[in-house]
């Protein structure tokens, strides 16, 4: 594997650096490369050295890292995520509110008003690790994680906050639930979020949420 | 239509090939032979192509029926193998007959066994692999290890050869009790005390009963971080050292996650992740250090190896 860094920090300037290098080797996809994972401030490339040469890659990754980022990738509409905050569907939300000193309707506009940036997927098919640069909401996880976490949760732990991508144990605070599935094998793209694009939040109803459940199933 | 059926499963037994490659970016983890160099050698022996899907066995093997005449090989961890109560070597393409038994007995050594049959098994390809993912239940036979009564479905056979083929003996080796691995440094060995190399090298560590697919967790002298074990998420490569705050390094392996946030010291080095592949909890691991170059020539000298260990009868 080669690594190519950038800045130590988590910055939307620093990110798409990386985001952009990333993609600009995938488009070019050279000779022995087999896989290339961009990360916050970094770009990973797995290549079989039988393959190829890591002077000849190294070489092609210096070209591609030195030409002007494309800013196409931002240029994408943020997505929306329809949210049904609290209730069955969000078991937190309201000793969340309490630990914050907020009302429940405070945490939501928090969470809804911000936009985010997927900084990158990783961790389970279709996770985005995302951020945003204003509002922060900051909580612990819970010490001793769910046995079991619905796909289409969304948590909060630390400062960040996520969509489970599939059912599976853990530990985030669970706020609420979308419809929208972060990963669908059944999709032509099965993987909702890439590197570069933004989210926003919305909350919506009981009912909205149980019929998107029926639309997207 | 060929078919084999699960009589009894073994401890965990998946369906792997060369793994899920190309997905990393999106979250999805590779998978794959935890021991690549035996799973392919399984492979050439039969006739096999090179990303046929074969069964991982894991330290109990399993009973298998042939629905159909069949040719098999087993490599890997040494087990003593009997094909209807008649003992069969391992490292050796054999034919099997239409409803025969192959049951795999005591282990001598090493941890994890591969079946190869001829065509391959022809589990749906999902992400551009067969390869079984534990966690995301992805891929394999209905993303599960194998249980008693599962029926697999096998890919025609076309052998690119129809002599029965075997390995020569000597150049096979399964590690028992532990292994000597080489390590490259980095992605981040700066953010270490630089005793911090020497102890790694100088150290034993044993393999913890936390040790799975997705990494061992091991046990030995501390490694200590300069800056804190927490780093901005980045992506995780296979034999990777990670060490969290506890100093004690995990070894990244097939099943791991695409992204971690712990510091790497040193990557256990491709060539030699097959040896590390055959451990189990209780077993040491040794590591030493080696430069780029060595790592890429020992990779071509196994390639070469693997070929070369095939002879015609």
């Amino acid at each position: 594997m080669v690594s190519v860094e950038f800045e130590e920090r988590v910055d939307p300037a620093v990110n798409i650096l990386a985001v952009s290098l990333g993609a600009a080797l995938r488009r070019v996809m050279l000779c022995g490369v087999r896989d290339i994972v961009p990360s916050y401030r970094a770009v990973a490339v797995y290549f079989d050295p039988i393959h190829t040469s890591l002077e000849k890659l190294v070489s092609e990754i210096e070209r591609l890292a030195s030409c002007k980022p494309e800013g196409s990738f931002s240029q994408r509409p943020p997505i929306e995520i329809p949210v049904c905050y609290g209730g069955e569907y969000g078991l937190d939300l309201v000793k969340v509110a309490e630990h914050l000193g907020y009302s429940v309707s405070e945490v939501v506009d928090r969470h809804t008003k911000p936009i985010y940036l997927v900084y990158m997927v990783g961790f389970l098919p279709g996770f985005a690790y995302m951020g945003n640069t204003d509002t922060k909401i900051d909580i612990p996880r819970h010490q001793t994680p769910r046995v079991r976490v619905p796909a289409g949760s969304v948590g909060l732990a630390g400062e960040q906050t996520g969509i489970y991508p599939m059912e599976m144990p853990g530990g985030w605070q669970l706020i609420g639930r979308t419809s929208l599935k972060p990963f669908d094998l059944s999709r032509a793209d099965p993987f909702l979020f890439k590197p570069g694009d933004h989210i926003r939040f919305v909350s919506v109803t009981p009912e909205r949420y149980r019929d998107g459940c029926i639309s997207s199933s | 239509m060929s078919w084999i059926h699960v009589l009894s499963p073994g401890l965990l037994t998946t369906v792997q090939d060369c793994g899920r490659w190309g997905f990393q970016d999106n979250g999805v983890s590779v998978a794959g032979p935890m021991d690549e160099y035996a799973y392919r050698l399984a492979n050439i022996l039969v006739g096999n192509n090179k990303n046929a899907a074969g069964l991982e066995v894991t330290l109990v093997g399993p009973e298998i029926e042939f629905e159909d005449e069949i040719v098999f090989a087993v490599t890997g961890a040494e087990f003593d193998l009997a094909l209807d109560d008649s003992s069969v070597p391992m490292n050796v393409a054999c034919r099997a007959d239409r409803g025969s038994r192959l049951e795999f007995g005591e282990r001598r050594s090493g941890a994890r066994a591969y079946l190869a049959v001829g065509g391959g098994v022809d589990v749906p390809v999902v992400l551009g692999s067969r390869s079984t993912h534990l966690l995301s239940g992805m891929g394999g036979f209905n993303g599960r290890q194998l249980k008693a009564g599962d029926r697999l479905h096998l890919a025609e056979f076309m052998p690119a050869t129809i002599d029965m083929r075997h390995c020569k003996n000597e150049v096979i080796s399964v590690p028992k009790g532990g292994g000597r691995v080489r390590v490259s440094w980095g992605p981040h060995a700066d953010r270490f005390d630089p005793c911090s190399k020497l102890t790694l090298q100088e150290g034993r560590y044993t393999i913890t009963i936390d040790s799975n697919r997705m990494g061992y967790r091991l046990d030995g002298p501390s490694l200590t971080h300069t800056d804190g074990a927490d780093l901005i998420s980045e992506a995780t490569p296979i034999g990777a050292l990670q060490v969290p705050a506890s100093g004690q390094p995990i070894l990244l392996m097939a099943d791991r996650q695409t992204t971690g946030g712990y510091p790497i010291i040193g990557t256990v080095i491709a060539a030699d992740l097959p040896i590390v592949g055959q451990l189990l909890p209780g077993d040491w691991l040794e590591f030493e250090e080696c430069d780029l170059q060595e790592a890429v020539e020992a990779l071509i000298v196994r390639e070469r190896s693997l070929l070369s260990l095939v002879s015609d009868p």
